[in-house]
């Protein structure tokens, strides 16, 4: 299948038009490390399936509003992100109950709102499953800068998101601003998702984020550790894609989801023969 | 003897979803004294001792504590799962630094140097109590609070870890407060014993509670028996329980 938006590659513009996208790839890729290991320690990752599916709504809305489409779906993810933290702190339903009725409901308004609203002009294939190659400087360019200050930010609380994790009562007696944190890393995760729409679309962000993050759980034996192992899984994923994908002309989105399996496959396989 | 006024609470109550949690405790907790919470299931005593922390809003009542004052907690448990790989070390210099002077002495007295290397997931349950317990310490805590420290141990663990804290107690000279399921080490080691049951049932010295009639009928004749059977069986095993007393008894 080809998106409405694929442009034709030949040798002679493919750095121009490469250079964007894998610049974009690279930059979430390595910031799909570390927050990936979050959402498998603190068990997210139903979170970020509703994240993508909001993230989706945020593209119906953009077109309803006519606002710009990636600043709809970051707002739309930190509503859903800000508003989860809220729920689960009171109220009779599990989280993953309010997670499912949110996660699919999103879906369900926004591929309606997008088939009555943008009928013809939008790709939803594109949204879905990733459009990488339509990325383009502006867009790498914001996802620089975001990733730039979530990189900080975790580089600066790493201890204390991972103290976090193993107990909130303790962090909290020993002065870490748990809530702020918590929220803060639901909205790290909501960024992450925004910016990944275009590498691999809303059904396969949750995929890239935990696919190389659980690869790296083999071999490392420090969360830090894990976190760097999961970057570099995800960087040699991304590069299979991208590779594979211009090879033989298959979605790149999909790709480098199949290739972070490929890896996380070779992971476990290989603690098969050191046992 | 006369010691540093730590924390005070005065009239506590949490009610939650219509249910009274705690209802109307006052406790004092002093530098240099150990002070047992005891109490069935469901008697409130995690959630009194949250609320000291301040984890929990309190509905009525006040919490004084010293300026600046210092807490040391030793929860109950963490959330280990088993994706997240982390080893001894690693946990406890999670914002601390490890090579500090600090950090080896309380490694030290806690015991911990020799399974420093091992992940966090393969400790035993003594040794998962003592790395919680020099975490506690790293803080340079006036005051611990430890949420069922002995739980999960064998008798022998738990009068090894008992004698620890009785012992860092004695070099630091912090407050202790301790909840604790186990009654006959509660009779032994500790200066003031309070028997929660929502509200505070009685409260005192060790041997003034265990006689009265409150105590016996939260815990039951029956209960009230089999402990004073066990402490006997444990007194001619293991001379353990009897040393405790005389230690105590020599203190005040």
């Amino acid at each position: 299948m080809v998106s409405l938006s694929k442009p034709v590659i030949t040798n002679t513009n493919m750095l121009e038009l490469l250079l964007a996208p894998i610049l974009s790839g690279v930059i979430i890729a390595l910031l799909a490390g570390p927050l990936g290991c979050f959402i498998i320690w603190r068990r997210l990752a139903y979170f970020g399936d509703a994240l993508a599916h909001s993230a989706l709504l945020g593209v119906a809305l953009g077109l309803v509003l006519q606002v710009s489409t990636q600043l709809a779906i970051v707002g739309s993810c930190a509503i859903l992100a800000i508003s989860l933290a809220q729920i689960k702190q009171h109220g009779e339903l599990s989280s993953d109950t309010w997670l499912g009725v949110l996660s699919h409901g999103s879906l369900a308004f926004s591929i309606i709102a997008i088939s009555l609203a943008g009928a013809g002009r939008v790709d939803l294939y594109g949204y879905l499953f990733g459009d990488l190659l339509s990325a383009d400087l502006n867009d790498a360019a914001l996802i620089a800068a975001c990733a730039l200050v979530l990189g900080i930010y975790l580089w600066r609380c790493w201890d204390s998101l991972v103290c976090i994790c193993l107990n909130e009562d303790l962090a909290l007696v020993e002065g870490i601003a748990v809530n702020r944190h918590k929220l803060l890393l639901m909205i790290a995760i909501a960024f992450i998702t925004a910016m990944s729409m275009k590498l691999v679309g809303a059904l396969l962000i949750t995929a890239l984020l935990i696919i190389p993050a659980a690869s790296a759980r083999t071999f490392a034996n420090s969360p830090a550790g894990m976190a760097l192992i999961a970057m570099a899984s995800a960087l040699v994923a991304l590069m299979l894609g991208i590779f594979a994908s211009y090879q033989w002309d298959i979605p790149t989105g999909p790709a480098i989801v199949a290739g972070a399996c490929l890896l996380f496959a070779l992971s476990k396989t290989s603690t098969l023969f050191s046992k | 003897m006369s010691n540093a006024l730590l924390l005070e609470a005065n009239g506590l109550s949490i009610y939650r979803q219509g249910r009274t949690l705690v209802d109307n405790a006052s406790l004092r907790l002093e530098a240099g004294k150990v002070v047992s919470l005891i109490g069935p299931n469901g008697a409130g005593k995690t959630t009194l001792i949250r609320a000291l922390m301040g984890l929990l809003k309190i509905d009525k009542g006040q919490i004084e504590s010293s300026q600046g004052l210092q807490i040391g907690y030793m929860p109950q448990k963490l959330n280990l799962d088993a994706s997240l790989p982390i080893s001894v070390k690693g946990f406890l210099s999670l914002n601390q630094s490890s090579a500090s002077d600090h950090f080896l002495h309380c490694a030290a007295s806690c015991d911990v140097e020799c399974i420093f290397e091992r992940p966090m997931q393969s400790l035993s349950g003594g040794e998962l109590q003592r790395v919680l317990l020099c975490r506690a310490l790293l803080k340079k805590p006036q005051l611990l609070i430890l949420d069922e420290p002995a739980q999960g141990l064998d008798v022998n663990g738990q009068a090894e870890l008992y004698q620890l804290i009785t012992q860092l107690r004695d070099e630091i000279n912090c407050g202790v407060l301790m909840v604790s399921h186990d009654l006959h080490f509660v009779m032994a080691a500790t200066d003031e014993v309070i028997c929660l049951n929502q509200h505070i049932c009685c409260h005192g010295h060790p041997e003034k509670v265990s006689a009265h009639p409150e105590y016996l009928k939260l815990f039951g004749q029956n209960q009230a028996a089999n402990v004073a059977l066990y402490t006997h069986h444990h007194d001619h095993q293991h001379g353990v329980h009897g040393e405790l007393i005389e230690t105590c008894n020599h203190k005040h």
